[in-house]
């Protein structure tokens, strides 16, 4: 029982994090349009930077400024936030196509950065005995994890509040102009590219944000842990969740990575050890599966976007909400 | 108010403005026709920003406006509205008209953190306005409707909507006229006489005669990319040169 019960606060650790950069991607893609495909890079991006700033001193590379792990998350939040400017300067003027490439295009050049840049990052060997909040406490292992598991509980509810607030507002329906028709939103005096801007830093900074916090959980980072199939995962959990919809990202977030653990030991405990690489495969497939079913029979996801976004622009009765 | 020299516009070999030059008199309602391919949507797509005219200068209440974004010249007090109309999809009628004002304090997103209070009392002004606006032109019952779930001409009316929101001195109309049932098309007519009265100065591209006749004095007739002729519409009407480029004679 204490053995499925700590399962459980893994678990969830792991889906809470991914639901952070689910709500970062749901500001861009969901509330503006912004067409990400480079999640993994901004995340990439948070975990070695709180590596760098809070963990020990390494032999080979950068780090060892034992910075508090406060200070740390907000580093890392600030530098993934800088890379999205960098990034979002050239190209959020130009059509959104040119996004997703540039995106795609920057998160496999952080991954490769961190693979080479031994100097940096440590390599291919990675970052290594990264801290954790507390850990002068010594609690032992399920006492950490769960006191994770309340840190994370509250940055998502303080995330997902903060984001509430800021786009059920004018500033969110002027998101939503840009999203639904950039030319209409420009000639009615908004300014697509500095709203875009905005929404493209604050979504990757806490991208960031979920970098940090799972550099920190898994105490580890190594630049397989970036792969583009990590953007599709996210992806996959807006999609699922109803993208636009702040809950739908945390729902989605919970459900895909149940399914995705749960296929994965479905598999181990029912493939044969030769078999088991190829059941890896069979995961994204059902995942690609699920993700179809979704769009076909619920193409607005799970928990749909709502009809009216700004709060004071919410009527009673025909207004639904 | 509003006043262009020289403008010329071309698309590759293409020149579809070829200097024209006019004046919009403050308080008017200047009409603007020609035949189809006449440059009348290109002009009108470089006074609001759109295009960057390839030479010439448009100014606006005596400043410059050609090259600016649309954003900033919307800032100025010039808004238009499009041909085809562009609602925000999906987002309701309200929502639509909402989003127009100026500098609202909600769309500097920490003010929503930081000063809720005054984003609120800002926000539910913006609200009663917005219900007038709408009531002003027929569409209240359409508040909480999505914008998309429109009729063309309910989407006409709420372009100009949008377009009052914004408290604007001139409005550039494209063919408001155009798709819209006869009774509506009445309705039209009667409200841009109702926003001309309060002081707004008009713009308007229109082939229906009737509604040029009936609003605008005085009437610029544009074809083949340059401006043929200006002057009342009694007088655009008879003269020879315009039923030329409409029946598709030689260059006038």
């Amino acid at each position: 029982m204490t053995g499925l019960l700590s399962y459980l606060v893994f678990f969830l650790i792991q889906a809470l994090i991914y639901a952070l950069v689910a709500l970062g991607l749901n500001l861009q893609w969901g509330y503006t349009g912004l067409f990400n495909i480079g999640v993994a890079g901004f995340f990439l991006v948070g975990s070695y930077t709180f590596a760098v700033l809070s963990g020990p001193a390494y032999a080979t590379h950068l780090g060892g400024f034992g910075l508090p792990v406060a200070v740390g998350i907000l580093g890392a939040m600030a530098m993934a936030g800088l890379i999205a400017l960098v990034v979002g300067i050239p190209t959020l003027r130009l059509r959104e196509d040119y996004l997703a490439i540039a995106t795609i295009g920057i998160a496999e050049v952080l991954r490769l950065v961190a693979l080479n840049a031994r100097g940096l990052t440590g390599g291919s060997r990675g970052a290594q005995s990264i801290p954790r909040p507390f850990q002068g406490l010594e609690l032992g292992n399920v006492a950490s994890n769960l006191v994770f598991l309340v840190l994370v509980a509250a940055l998502v509810v303080l995330v997902y509040l903060a984001l509430e607030t800021m786009v059920r507002s004018p500033w969110g329906r002027v998101l939503k102009a840009i999203r639904e028709d950039e030319q209409a939103a420009s000639s009615l005096g908004k300014d697509p590219f500095r709203f875009r801007l905005q929404s493209f830093v604050l979504g990757c900074a806490i991208m960031g944000l979920g970098g940090a916090l799972n550099a920190s959980f898994v105490g580890f980072v190594a630049p397989t842990d970036f792969l583009p199939i990590l953007t599709f995962e996210i992806w996959a959990m807006l999609i699922v969740g109803g993208s636009g919809n702040n809950r739908g990202a945390l729902l989605g977030s919970v459900l895909v990575w149940a399914f995705w653990t749960g296929t994965g030991s479905i598999a181990q405990s029912l493939l044969p050890s030769g078999l088991q690489v190829k059941g890896g495969a069979l995961q994204v497939i059902l995942i690609g599966a699920v993700l179809l079913l979704i769009l076909m029979i619920r193409p607005r996801g799970l928990i749909g976007e709502e009809r009216t976004v700004s709060r004071e622009a919410e009527l009673g009765g025909d207004g639904r909400t | 108010m509003l006043e262009a020299t020289d403008l010329v516009k071309d698309f590759g070999g293409l020149r579809a403005v070829n200097r024209v030059s006019f004046k919009v008199a403050e308080g008017t309602i200047t009409g603007l026709i020609g035949p189809n391919g006449a440059g009348k949507t290109t002009l009108f797509n470089m006074l609001a920003g759109a295009l960057r005219p390839t030479s010439g200068r448009i100014a606006f209440q005596g400043h410059r406006i050609d090259g600016r974004p649309p954003h900033a010249i919307f800032h100025t007090g010039l808004v238009r509205t499009f041909q085809i109309p562009r609602p925000f999809a999906e987002m309701t009628v309200l929502e639509n008209v909402m989003l127009v004002p100026l500098d609202q304090r909600g769309e500097r997103f920490w003010n929503n953190w930081v000063r809720r209070g005054a984003v609120r009392s800002e926000e539910r002004a913006t609200r009663e306005r917005a219900r007038a606006t709408l009531a002003f032109l027929g569409l209240e019952r359409l508040a909480g409707e999505y914008a998309k779930n429109l009729s063309g001409g309910q989407q006409k009316l709420l372009e100009i909507a949008r377009a009052l929101m914004a408290e604007p001195r001139l409005i550039l109309l494209d063919e408001p006229g155009a798709g819209v049932n006869p009774t509506l098309l009445g309705t039209i007519m009667d409200k841009i006489q109702e926003i001309h009265a309060r002081g707004v100065s008009f713009l308007i591209i229109e082939h229906n005669m009737d509604l040029i006749a009936a609003l605008c004095d005085p009437v610029l007739v544009m074809a083949q990319g340059g401006l043929l002729m200006e002057g009342p519409p009694d007088a655009v009407r008879r003269d020879p040169r315009v039923l030329e480029a409409y029946l598709g004679g030689a260059p006038a």
